[in-house]
């Protein structure tokens, strides 16, 4: 029994894990409660799916379907893609990489996790009261009108709003403040650079989604009038306000993704990063754009058509870092020694649905496209493909890459890539179809459709149990790892980045003795 | 008499290497926190901008409600407390503990002022009918349609605002605290600026929110 002091045996006992400021603990703690609501978003997509796999009503009752829909975009959303990758694995990873202790103020990451937690059981508590059937966009004038409980999801939302703004502002400080001697801002790894530009956009667009969704509670609880037509307000603002926030908010989910895919990528192709600074770029760059293309979710709402056109160019403009960053990631594989571990499978996945995703928003950036598009289920697999595709991805390839370093312990590698097969194959099943469904007119949201749709979709849900399957197996899989996996090694893929350096799992204080940087993050001699 | 804070009072948290990392982390931090409460007052600014370009007759109308006097007071009580809290982090820096406390005590005192004052005006205005949204049911004198509209601004904006100065206050309370426990002196007045900040931007706002809904023609 001479085990290694680490920051999961230095401290025994529950209130050691619930009180902890250690930023591996409490990624930890994230892991343990994201990965809850991704199981409960899970199994309401299931249920959806099976009530969609033949026409008319006969598993669940449109209400609940409704609610069912509802609930599974707010807990994707709010509890698991948000603070996914910065929240889990950002906050395990941040600090390690850039050879720092700990994050700029411990006990504000832990109140962060305290406020997701907060929050989530709040809007959960809405289960029990009434359900809420809005869609996790709460759109007025219906969200003001319905019977539901919508209060307690929209606060729910508000209190873990603020978790992902104090995660935010801690990754910014920790980054300007904490960074190793040597560690430069152009020797970071490209990861730490995602998580930065991520954390420039919880900052700035978390608290109008916060005011917006203020004025929803006063809007249903005094009738303020702010969103309603009958006092003169406008229910097409609310739209405005929302987007302003949730359209960054698909940067806040993909800019992390594309950092862990460009750690996956160099780790396992073992050459360094095809166009570093140009990736950097990108990162920012995307993240600065993403604040002036939110009007391209309300071209058929209302707004001028001249605002149209603008958003709609400056939508297709996102497409520019976007595409670099593909174009490097491609060439970074180009003549690597490529190691086909479960990891890479999944970044090599992220590249493939990726691709598909980000050029059908190209396609529904088009105003002419759009218009036909929109609403439909083309929006539904385009956004899946680059949430699922793009986000779940890479946290999977994240999870199976540094599950070593953070539990001391390999995976089975078998196992690892059959998940992603499941994965991956069941994904494209379920979601390429309603792209053919999408473009053939078949409403989103609806309970039940025509009998012509009816082949496509029981397609779609088929893919859906492979997808459920796969992350039954990613399950055990990781689970089994955790407990029972051998012995894991501190560097077991020859990562040249800081975290692979110290010892797995790290000890408290993560290094030893200070690290001292003197190259960029991937120097693989070459 | 003062008993001087060594510097060992002053926390210096395991993760960081000195005390000046520690402090400009503060700093940063407290600023970034600062901009996320800009931009969520901007929602609201938004709005009014908006709604007042679209009904400036309602607007203007409803600023004939709001006692400007009482509105230029509380502009005044806020313009002080500011120079007060100011006054307590240069007397803590120069190891005036007394001083400082007692600068606190007075901002303290003109929160608890501009609080009153609003609650008059606030009740005032409930007294004869001016409710916010749906609640509203003034008849009388100067009523306009859509006059709930310009009401439901006021009693938001300057409902989150004073929200805002309730929080400040106890930041101050607590900072106060933290000053007769000599938890705060030359070597360690960085809790008490963050504080400043906070109240220096609550300030700061109702200097906006003052011209837009009492002044405005």
């Amino acid at each position: 029994m001479a085990e290694n002091k680490n920051y999961l045996n230095w401290q025994k006992g529950i209130s050691s894990w619930l009180l902890t400021l250690d930023h591996k603990r409490i990624g930890i703690l994230y892991m343990i409660t994201i990965f809850s609501f991704f199981l409960i978003g899970g199994i309401f997509a299931l249920l959806m799916r099976l009530e969609l796999f033949s026409a008319g009503e006969d598993f669940i009752k449109t209400d609940f379907y409704n609610q069912a829909m509802t609930y599974h975009g707010a807990i994707m959303v709010f509890m698991v893609i948000i603070p996914g990758i910065p929240a889990f694995l950002g906050n395990f990873f941040l600090p390690l990489q850039i050879g720092a202790k700990d994050v700029a103020f411990p006990r504000v990451n832990l109140l962060s996790w305290y406020c997701l937690v907060t929050g989530a059981l709040i809007a959960c508590f809405s289960l029990v009261l009434n359900g809420v059937d809005t869609g996790w966009t709460f759109y007025t004038p219906y969200s003001i009108r319905t019977s539901t409980s919508v209060i307690p999801v929209v606060l729910g939302a508000f209190i873990m709003g603020f978790s992902s703004i104090l995660t935010g502002l801690n990754f910014i400080v920790t980054i300007h403040k904490l960074r190793a001697p040597g560690m430069t801002f152009f020797r970071m790894p490209l990861f730490v650079w995602s998580l930065y530009s991520t954390a420039i956009i919880q900052i700035l667009a978390t608290p109008v989604l916060a005011i917006t969704l203020l004025l929803l509670i006063a809007e249903r609880v005094l009738g303020v009038g702010i969103f309603d037509p009958n006092l003169g307000g406008d229910p097409i603002l609310f739209q405005h306000f929302f987007w302003f926030y949730s359209h960054p908010a698909v940067y806040i989910m993909i800019l992390p993704a594309m950092g862990i895919i460009s750690e996956l990528i160099v780790a396992f192709s073992r050459q360094n990063i095809f166009g570093y600074k140009s990736i950097v770029m990108a990162s920012i760059g995307i993240a600065a754009v993403s604040f002036f293309v939110w009007g391209h979710h309300l071209f058929v709402s209302g707004q001028s058509e001249w605002a149209g056109i603008i958003f709609s160019g400056l939508t297709m403009l996102v497409g520019v870092p976007t595409a670099v960053k593909v174009f490097n990631w491609t060439a970074t594989l180009y003549k690597g020694s490529l190691k086909f571990d479960t990891p890479l499978l999944y970044a090599m996945g992220f590249l493939f649905l990726f691709l598909i995703g980000g050029v059908t928003g190209i396609i529904l950036a088009t105003i002419a496209a759009d218009v036909h598009l929109h609403d439909t289920y083309f929006v539904v697999a385009h956004f899946h493909y680059v949430m699922v595709g793009g986000t779940l991805m890479a946290i999977m390839g994240g999870f199976y890459y540094w599950l070593p370093k953070m539990f001391g312990r390999m995976y089975n590698e078998l196992w690892g890539r059959v998940s992603f097969a499941l994965i991956f194959i069941g994904f494209n099943v379920t979601f390429f179809p309603q792209f053919i469904l999408g473009a053939e007119g078949m409403p989103r949201r609806y309970a039940d459709y025509p009998l012509p749709y009816e082949p496509l979709n029981q397609l779609s849900t088929l893919g859906s149990w492979f997808i459920g399957g796969g992350f039954v197996v990613a399950l055990i899989a990781i689970v089994w790892a955790i407990f029972k996996g051998p012995k894991a090694p501190a560097n077991p893929w020859g990562a040249k980045t800081l975290e692979w350096e110290t010892t797995s799992p790290p000890p408290h204080e993560n290094f030893s003795e200070t690290p001292q940087v003197t190259t960029g993050p991937y120097h693989y001699g070459n | 008499m003062e008993t001087k804070p060594s510097p060992q009072t002053k926390p210096l948290a395991h993760h960081f290497d000195s005390y000046e990392q520690q402090e400009s982390a503060g700093t940063l931090g407290m600023w970034l926190f600062l901009c996320t409460e800009i931009l969520m007052f901007g929602g609201l600014f938004v709005g009014y901008v908006l709604y007042h370009s679209l009904y400036p007759e309602i607007f203007k109308a409803g600023a004939t409600f709001l006692e400007w006097k009482k509105g230029g007071i509380n502009t005044v009580v806020l313009l002080i407390s500011s120079f007060t809290m100011a006054l307590s982090i240069y007397y803590a820096q120069k190891n005036k503990m007394k001083a400082c406390r007692m600068s606190l005590i007075l901002t303290l005192f003109c929160g608890l002022l501009f609080m009153l004052i609003k609650y008059m005006e606030y009740s005032h205005k409930m007294h004869v009918g001016i409710f916010p949204g749906k609640f509203f049911a003034y008849t009388g004198e100067g009523n306009v349609e859509g006059l709930a509209l310009y009401f439901s601004f006021y009693y938001l904006m300057t409902g989150l605002h004073a929200s805002h100065v309730l929080a400040g206050m106890g930041l101050i309370g607590w900072a106060l605290f933290r000053a007769f426990q000599n938890k705060i002196g030359p070597n360690n007045y960085k809790p008490l600026e963050y504080v400043g900040l906070f109240w220096h931007l609550v300030d700061l706002i109702w200097i906006y929110l003052f011209p837009l809904l009492y002044l405005v023609e």
